[in-house]
């Protein structure tokens, strides 16, 4: 079992404590047979921008319910870019109100799922997002 | 951009992008390990396996950051297991690490098992290389949760920490073969917990069995070491000190990078590190040529002669034992 895999960081920015969404989609991309680098709650977008780079991830997966995501994802976006990760595809899960979803997308967000989304959907928007990605030496 | 140039100047990306070719097993990987395997060998390689639970990460985190403050730089290769099913994983190390982010001497790379069944992937060796090669200086590499056989850490590593946390299992767990043996330093973890005495003391015993040169008795309560001779073999024998911890409070830890300490001292002076890099770089020639070789008998037998024999030994008019003797010698028709 070796060779490529894609791989996904998942993470919870911000200080609200619920990552049962967060569990259930990492299950969901294991079970497609991707390597999901779990981080935990609480991560600052400076965290989570380190262990992308250091995880040379393909995809980072951001839960937030805070209502925080207005200034947390932004900042995710910046940062991975600074570190030369501008590649990276973002996805955001959590509580986001409608009219917040075409300025994320805006900003570089790959998409954005709320309530109800299925994990098949996550799983087909991924591997369809990292096969388009070149990896760049 | 030259990702070894860039890796060896300190670059945090190329080294990140290193790694996943060498752990993807490419073309590029592998002509970076070439490249760099002049650069190895400078590193403490330090094993951390255990049973799941027992704390192996936050033990890691606490060394890590113990070995940051005297100016160490420290790389962590974190291995959890694939899903046998689909092939994919969670790789949940980083969640017991947080306290090290941020902080630019620490590399923390977490890995899945993808198959292999000792406990390490198959790139743990070559992915350890590119961290040696690259400059850190303190090698931190934690096994999946292991049981009784996931024992190749210990062939890779200078020192093997094993994490025991009380309530796991009697004495005769302790005797079995297997992940106890291969200890340098026996961890036992969450110290804070009921039944810490009586694995401390099973743990004793095991140790008193394996090392008949020295006798561990209990008296006033305290646990004292006897030699029945003094041999002279004795000075030169490790005796794997049991270390309580919490790892979670940060307790016991200065003592276990006293023993860690201790351990390489001791390889050092009785030349078993070098007899330990010997044997693991022995090991990985032998892996490699084994591959090689493989790859370059199935080249050499058409697919078909060789689907034939198997469908001989499926018949059973042709055994194993001679399918292989009738292959190698390239009798297959």
């Amino acid at each position: 079992m070796t060779g490529k895999k894609i791989r996904v960081l998942v993470a919870k920015p911000g200080l609200d404590g619920h990552d049962r969404g967060a569990k259930v989609v990492a299950r969901a991309l294991r079970d497609a047979g991707m390597e999901v680098i779990y981080t935990g709650l609480r991560q600052t977008p400076e965290m989570i921008a380190e262990a992308a780079l250091q995880e040379d991830v393909d995809v980072v997966g951001l839960s937030i319910l805070s209502g925080a995501h207005m200034a947390l994802v932004p900042r995710v976006l910046e940062l991975l870019r600074a570190n030369g990760q501008g590649h990276v595809k973002v996805f955001v899960g959590g509580i986001i109100p409608d009219e917040d979803v075409p300025r994320l997308k805006e900003l570089g967000v790959y998409a954005v799922y709320g309530p109800g989304t299925s994990t098949e959907q996550i799983v087909r928007d991924i591997r369809e997002a990292v096969e388009g990605v070149v990896p760049q030496a | 951009m030259d990702l070894v140039h860039s890796a060896l100047q300190g670059d945090r990306l190329a080294l990140a992008r290193l790694l996943t070719q060498v752990e993807n097993e490419t073309d590029e990987g592998r002509a970076a390990l070439i490249r760099l395997f002049p650069q190895t060998g400078r590193a403490h390689w330090i094993g951390v396996t255990g049973a799941p639970g027992t704390g192996k990460s936050s033990l890691v985190n606490q060394l890590t950051l113990h070995y940051r403050r005297e100016g160490r730089q420290v790389a962590v290769l974190a291995v959890d297991p694939s899903s046998p099913f689909s092939g994919g994983a969670i790789l949940g190390d980083r969640v017991r690490m947080r306290d090290l982010a941020g902080d630019p001497g620490v590399f923390i790379r977490s890995m899945a098992s993808r198959g292999s069944l000792g406990g390490l992937a198959q790139a743990t060796a070559a992915m350890a290389q590119v961290f040696d090669a690259v400059g850190y200086d303190i090698l931190l590499i934690e096994t999946v949760g292991a049981g009784q056989g996931e024992v190749d850490i210990a062939r890779l590593a200078h020192t093997t920490l094993v994490v025991e946390a009380p309530g796991l299992g009697d004495d005769i767990q302790a005797i079995k073969a297997g992940i106890l043996e291969i200890a340098d330093i026996l961890v036992l973890n969450k110290a804070d917990r009921p039944g810490v005495e009586s694995t401390e003391r099973a743990l004793h015993s095991m140790l008193s069995l394996a090392h008949p040169t020295r006798r561990v008795v209990r008296h006033h309560g305290r646990w004292e070491t006897v030699n029945e001779a003094a041999l002279p073999t004795s000075e030169q024998m490790w005796i794997p000190p049991i270390q309580r911890t919490v790892a979670t409070e940060g307790k016991g830890i200065v003592e276990l990078i006293g023993h860690i300490a201790a351990h390489a001292e001791h390889l050092r002076r009785s030349g078993e590190w070098a007899a330990r890099e010997r044997a693991r770089l022995r090991s990985e020639v032998e892996a490699l040529l084994q591959k090689a070789l493989m790859a370059r008998f199935r080249a050499a037998v058409p697919q078909a002669k060789f689907e034939a024999v198997l469908q001989r030994v499926h018949e059973r008019s042709l055994s194993p034992w001679e399918a292989v003797q009738l292959l190698v010698d390239g009798r297959w028709g």
